[in-house]
């Protein structure tokens, strides 16, 4: 091998008994081709707090109109509160906080964080809508506002909901729609853990704070949800190539490796203890919290590690080039 | 808007796209990089005039390159590549240096190689001469004629941001602050940008970036300023060789391929265009360059690809995704009755 200052070249091992070599790469030093992302835990931890809020506004939409009291309560409050989360996370990752508001300047269909920013515009006011209702003190029930407000918490209610599958799935095409190639190449199976990991919170929530008499759909809601979310990260675990590589490597694997055994600990504890006691509710609602905040930083760490390396972008990018040259372009 | 193809393929004209309605033709760089002579005049300056703060003074190990790569406070960066090419059975004379041609990762294995070997181990460095390998006390090739060519090669090449057609940073942006120019161009306002960051990860060329304590995006801008001012961008009128040309884009295509010809007739079969292909991954640049290696060799992904061509099979998929997540939602309260 001729050495060559200025480029790495790095070889795949047993070259040699390979019939076809696998791919050399070479490199400026070594150094990345791209900007590893800016974000850091807050926008993560705002894909949980969003898909949490998300999933709870669904469960306070369908407790709402199949009369299940107690879980309407603590769903509404629920989705105010991870919306609220969202919205500080969301302002404070920003390199300009104050200028937050720029956001509001314009309505971009290309921009993934734009569409986010105007599904959470209208999700958010009717979110918090419906859970104000549900503050209103027993002495002021009756009064004019207090009357209003509940009238208006079920069209608000229903509203949040409407928008909450856009809301729990628009986060998976903001990390598709980068150059960073782990989330790009992910993009068809993304939207379905981060849908499957929002009514997985969303449902482990409600079984926190709701009497298991009535929590029997935030139960469903999880294990359905759980199980869309692990089967979905099981098909990027298996992705061939380099793209998949960093989904099972590393930090990603660690944190996306214990999202799944919480998430299969949620799953039983769920489907058991949490229909006998509060207390097993609570912890199996625990489990699964746990769970999706371990799957939205693992499937963030794939993508800031697949920038890190050159070796992510040359290579599939030369083999792509191989295979049209092959295909007689 | 969006509409037809002008999310991805080949774009005539991104200026009329983005809705100027009367502008001058679309502009860029055509960087030929077979004649930088690595003065960095370019990266002084795209900093004088854009008043560019300090991006740190180090010392990379990067042959001559102690900027690295491009970012918030660098817009231009010259790359330095120290390569051996046999010329037949001449010698370049840094074959014989303990550490190779340059300092890379594979310094310290190679010298301890070459130490072991040596008659006191190494350890007479410092007490008597050492053979060092260079032929004479002239820099490697600097003597003209043929026979004082070695096998010494020194690429150089200046990078900067692409202005791409179908630009990732600039479909991504949520505020508006990152807009095509009448020129073609792709730059951000500095007022209106709010710092998200989205643009940072849309680029597949790793240029723009966020700067830290200022927490704005900033990149070349082809020195907007100048051009509405008819006025040459700031690197190009520094460049003293000119391997980076300005002008209207069509110009530099017709003057690339020329030159690309010629070079080709001389004997350098290497040389190749980069960027220069509208119906590449990011629909042409409006910066482009003419190297004489592999785009990955001078820190450039070989066939980068916009993401926004894959947004509406995204949305689809999301689409899909969503309607499972009502469609559990449903099935919850449906199989349960009423408890």
């Amino acid at each position: 091998m001729s050495r060559e200052a200025g480029q790495v070249r790095t070889a795949g091992r047993n070259r040699e008994q390979l019939p076809v070599p696998r791919a050399e790469f070479r490199s400026y030093y070594g150094r990345p081709v791209l900007k590893p992302p800016v974000w850091e835990w807050k926008i993560p931890a705002y894909f949980f707090t969003g898909g949490l809020s998300a999933g709870c506004a669904l469960l306070a939409a369908g407790a709402d109109l199949t009369g299940r009291p107690a879980l309407r309560r603590s769903a509404r409050l629920g989705s105010l509160g991870g919306v609220l989360a969202s919205t500080v996370l969301l302002i404070a990752d920003l390199g300009r906080p104050a200028r937050f508001h720029h956001m509001l300047r314009v309505a971009k269909p290309t921009s993934p964080m734009s569409v986010g920013t105007w599904i959470l515009a209208a999700y958010g006011p009717a979110s918090g809508m419906a859970a104000v209702a549900e503050l209103v003190p027993p002495g002021l029930r009756d009064t004019r506002p207090g009357r209003l407000l509940r009238a208006a918490a079920r069209p608000a209610g229903l509203s949040a909901a409407a928008l909450a599958p856009g809301l729990a799935s628009y986060t998976a095409v903001l990390l598709a729609q980068t150059a960073v190639p782990a989330w790009h190449e992910a993009r068809r199976e993304l939207p379905f853990v981060y849908t499957g990991s929002a009514a997985a919170s969303g449902g482990g929530l409600a079984m926190l704070l709701t009497p298991v008499a009535e929590a029997g759909p935030a139960r469903r809601l999880a294990i359905a949800g759980t199980i869309g979310e692990i089967t979905a990260s099981r098909v990027i675990d298996r992705r061939p190539g380099l793209a998949g590589e960093t989904y099972r490597t590393g930090r990603a694997h660690l944190l996306r490796r214990s999202a799944e055994i919480l998430n299969i600990a949620g799953i039983a504890g769920a489907a058991t203890l949490a229909r006998r006691s509060r207390a097993g509710a609570a912890a199996a609602g625990l489990v699964l919290l746990a769970g999706s905040i371990m799957q939205r930083l693992g499937t963030f760490q794939a993508g800031v590690a697949s920038t890190k390396d050159p070796k992510y972008v040359v290579v599939p990018q030369r083999e792509r080039l191989a295979a049209s040259a092959d295909g007689g372009r | 808007m969006t509409h037809g193809h002008s999310l991805f393929g080949p774009l005539a004209d991104p200026a009329a796209d983005a809705g100027h309605l009367q502008h001058p033709p679309r502009v860029g760089f055509f960087t030929d990089t077979s004649v930088c002579i690595g003065c960095k005049a370019c990266e002084v300056a795209c900093k004088e005039w854009n008043n560019v703060p300090e991006d740190g003074l180090n010392l990379l190990g990067m042959s001559f390159d102690n900027t690295g790569m491009l970012g918030a406070s660098s817009w231009r960066h010259v790359a330095f590549i120290e390569q051996e090419r046999p010329l037949g059975g001449q010698d370049a004379g840094l074959r014989e240096l303990p550490t190779g041609p340059s300092s890379t990762g594979e310094t310290a294995h190679t010298v301890a190689e070459a130490l072991h070997q040596a008659e006191r181990s190494g350890g007479d460095l410092g007490t008597a001469p050492v053979e060092l390998g260079f032929p004479s006390f002239e820099l490697p090739g600097a003597a003209p004629g043929d026979h004082h060519r070695t096998e010494f090669r020194w690429l150089m090449a200046s990078d900067v941001c692409k202005h791409c057609t179908h630009a990732g940073c600039l479909d991504v942006c949520p505020t508006g602050a990152l807009f095509r120019t009448e020129f073609g161009t792709v730059v951000v306002q500095q007022d209106i940008c709010n710092g998200c960051g989205y643009c940072v990860s849309g680029c597949p060329y790793g240029v723009i970036d966020r700067r830290p304590g200022d927490g704005r995006a900033w990149k070349c801008t082809l020195c907007y300023d100048r051009l509405r001012g008819d006025l040459e961008p700031a690197c190009a009128k520094a460049c003293p060789t000119k391997s980076i040309q300005f002008g209207p884009l069509d110009e530099l295509r017709e003057r690339a391929g020329r030159r690309l010809g010629e070079l080709h007739d001389a004997g350098v079969a290497e040389a190749r265009l980069y960027g220069h292909d509208p119906g590449d991954g990011v629909g042409g640049d409006g910066a482009f360059f003419l190297l004489l290696d592999e785009p990955e060799v001078y820190g450039l992904p070989p066939d980068p690809v916009v993401p926004t061509r894959d947004l509406a099979a995204a949305w689809r998929y999301a689409g899909m995704a969503a309607g499972v997540l009502v469609a559990a939602a449903l099935s919850a309260f449906a199989r349960g009755g009423r408890r």
